[in-house]
């Protein structure tokens, strides 16, 4: 039983992104270094830097301090063909997959909501072969990020050996050259765009958080060949040089910069507002169907010019002071 | 005289007891948020909390609804990143991680990805890893919280998403995973299970109040072993409930479903 899988050797799954570091550097030898401004519109950042087939990974954790704006202007110009790295996704990536922007994914974590349970139209989406697929852990993909962030071809790891999980991704596996010991090998994330939400940004696009954790974004941003960074606030870039300690990402990964106040709703931001579970439960009982869906996603991000006329449908300014209230613990002694 | 608890509240409870002061415990999403809460609460107020987006030692206000969210970071000692808090584990600092999954088997393996025959076109898909492959590759004790019947406790897992014991005594080590990681409990509402340490292989240590050795083998897929000496788990106390109730999960997010 298992035996199989404990000398495998080779994951089986498809590599969707070539993990060569000299062509990575060759791209990154093209990329301006100047400190331009790069303030656009959410819809011009979309429409100019993603284009159809493209990979694309998206930062935050799935519903913390995700893009969601960037996001939904994705769907709503109904991108096609993209690949994407499931990696701790949730909102983001049941947008993608129920608008059918995607084709391909690195999955680590799909389709849950953590406590509130499963989207079931994300389910219908990867159970579907529309979607092709490759399994990682969260870590491995992490890694994988951080590969690119170095500027390597792959990481070794010790994990996932011996299980499906390493079956069904493209790693393989490599003896150290130190210790003789038998390593996981994780092959470099180079993809085509990030899209990533922060605190603030200064013109240039460094970007701070400054409050909560970073997850993966430090890697991903580095490793991306284009950066889309969306902010709650554009800033001085004085503000940047007084607080350089708070830069996440520097401004030579980014190519756009896009300032969106509540931009990872119905997401937390850290510090600044709380999830909207009221959103939330009403998604997913929306989405169980696929008429429900639709008419959701018709309603919602389809129907609506930009971000500004979504928020006006979820309950603007009004709603997301609630959000921020509890954010900032004025609730905490219920009664 | 005693409480009255549903299943969750059984589970939670049990799975705090298992929390040592000032151990360091990676804490996946869902009762194992509530358990380690709990612990810190009643228990435990120097465990050292740590959630996979990148937090450490939180104290926090409220049950996190995401491992990701703001409150796991609140009054944290550090918010860093997936990469550090991973290599944590790698480094070997990490005594307890807590896990769940859709099945598991006699060896403590773990299904958290699919059901059926097709990879690419499964009959169920679940959600992933997450970052459970790497806790449980990692991490030096892996305990289990899950509710116990014969569809969760299966000869064969359809998929194996993290290590237990994989084929049996030795075969993580053969695998190339860390030594002296792997299974250490299961706690179901029924019963406390650990593993034989000569097979690897899932045994019943504890049985809960009113909970006979046939209930349990009649809920599980496979056959268990037993520890010489069975034991008796005593029952979730009105402290304990209390707090779960009116402090953790007020809002009924894990033991209310």
């Amino acid at each position: 039983m298992y035996e199989d899988l404990i000398g495998l050797d080779s994951g089986i799954e498809e590599l969707f992104v070539d993990p060569d570091p000299d062509n990575a550097r060759e791209y990154f030898r093209g990329k301006s270094r100047a400190l331009s401004n790069k303030v656009t519109t959410v819809e011009q950042a979309v429409s100019v830097l993603i284009h159809d087939g493209d990979y694309i990974a998206v930062g935050g954790f799935g519903h913390v301090r995700i893009p969601t704006a960037v996001i939904y202007e994705i769907v709503r110009q109904k991108k096609r063909n993209l690949g994407l790295a499931g990696h701790t996704s949730i909102y983001d990536s049941d947008l993608l997959a129920t608008a059918g922007c995607i084709d391909r994914c690195d999955i680590s974590y799909v389709i849950g909501y953590e406590i509130r349970g499963l989207s079931a139209s994300s389910r219908r989406a990867f159970e579907s072969k529309a979607i092709r697929k490759t399994d990682w852990s969260n870590g491995a993909l992490a890694w994988r990020f951080a590969a690119g962030a170095a500027g390597l071809s792959f990481l070794p790891s010790r994990h996932m050996l011996g299980t499906d999980t390493f079956k069904h991704s493209a790693a393989k596996t490599i003896v150290c050259p130190f210790t003789g010991k038998r390593f996981c090998a994780l092959p470099a994330l180079y993809p085509d765009v990030a899209v990533i939400h922060v605190h603030a940004a200064d013109s240039y696009g460094n970007g701070q958080i400054t409050e909560g954790i970073r997850i993966s974004d430090p890697h991903l941003a580095r490793a991306a060949r284009k950066v889309i960074l969306s902010t709650e606030r554009l800033i001085p870039h004085e503000d940047i040089r007084a607080n350089p300690q708070a830069t996440a990402i520097p401004y030579w990964c980014v190519d756009a910069v896009v300032e969106v106040p509540y931009g990872s709703h119905p997401g937390n931001m850290p510090g600044e507002y709380w999830f909207d579970e009221d959103f939330f439960k009403m998604y997913l009982d929306c989405v169980k169907t696929e008429e429900g869906s639709r008419a959701l996603y018709d309603e919602y991000i389809y129907g609506v010019e930009d971000f500004e006329g979504y928020l006006d449908k979820i309950g603007g300014v009004k709603k997301m002071r609630e959000l921020r209230a509890i954010e900032k613990l004025i609730y905490a002694d219920r009664g | 005289m005693h409480a009255e608890y549903n299943p969750l509240e059984l589970l939670v409870c049990i799975g705090s007891r298992i929390i040592e002061d000032n151990s360091t415990v990676f804490v996946g999403t869902g009762v194992p948020m509530a358990a380690t809460m709990l612990a810190q609460k009643l228990h435990s107020p120097n465990v050292i909390l740590i959630f996979e987006a990148g937090s450490v030692a939180p104290q926090m206000p409220g049950l996190p609804i995401s491992v990701g969210d703001s409150r796991t970071s609140h009054k944290a000692l550090i918010a860093s990143t997936m990469n550090d808090v991973m290599g944590a584990c790698q480094c070997g600092r990490v005594d307890y991680t807590f896990l769940g999954g859709a099945q598991i088997d006699m060896y403590g393996n773990l299904n958290s990805t699919m059901i059926g025959d097709d990879y690419q076109q499964p009959k169920v898909r679940f959600p992933g890893s997450g970052g459970a492959n790497d806790l449980a590759s990692f991490c030096w004790r892996t305990v289990v919280i899950t509710p116990m019947d014969d569809r969760r406790f299966v000869p064969e897992v359809n998929f194996i998403t993290s290590p237990g014991y994989l084929s049996g005594k030795g075969a993580r080590e053969k695998a190339g995973l860390p030594a002296g990681t792997g299974p250490y409990k299961v706690i179901t509402n029924l019963c406390i299970l650990g593993y034989d340490d000569d097979t690897c292989r899932m045994r019943i240590e504890s049985l809960h109040p009113g909970v006979q050795v046939e209930t349990v083998q009649e809920n599980c897929g496979f056959e268990l072993l037993k520890a010489e000496n069975l034991e008796i788990t005593p029952a979730p106390t009105a402290e304990e409930l209390r707090v779960l109730r009116e402090e953790v999960d007020p809002d009924g997010y894990i033991i209310g479903r």
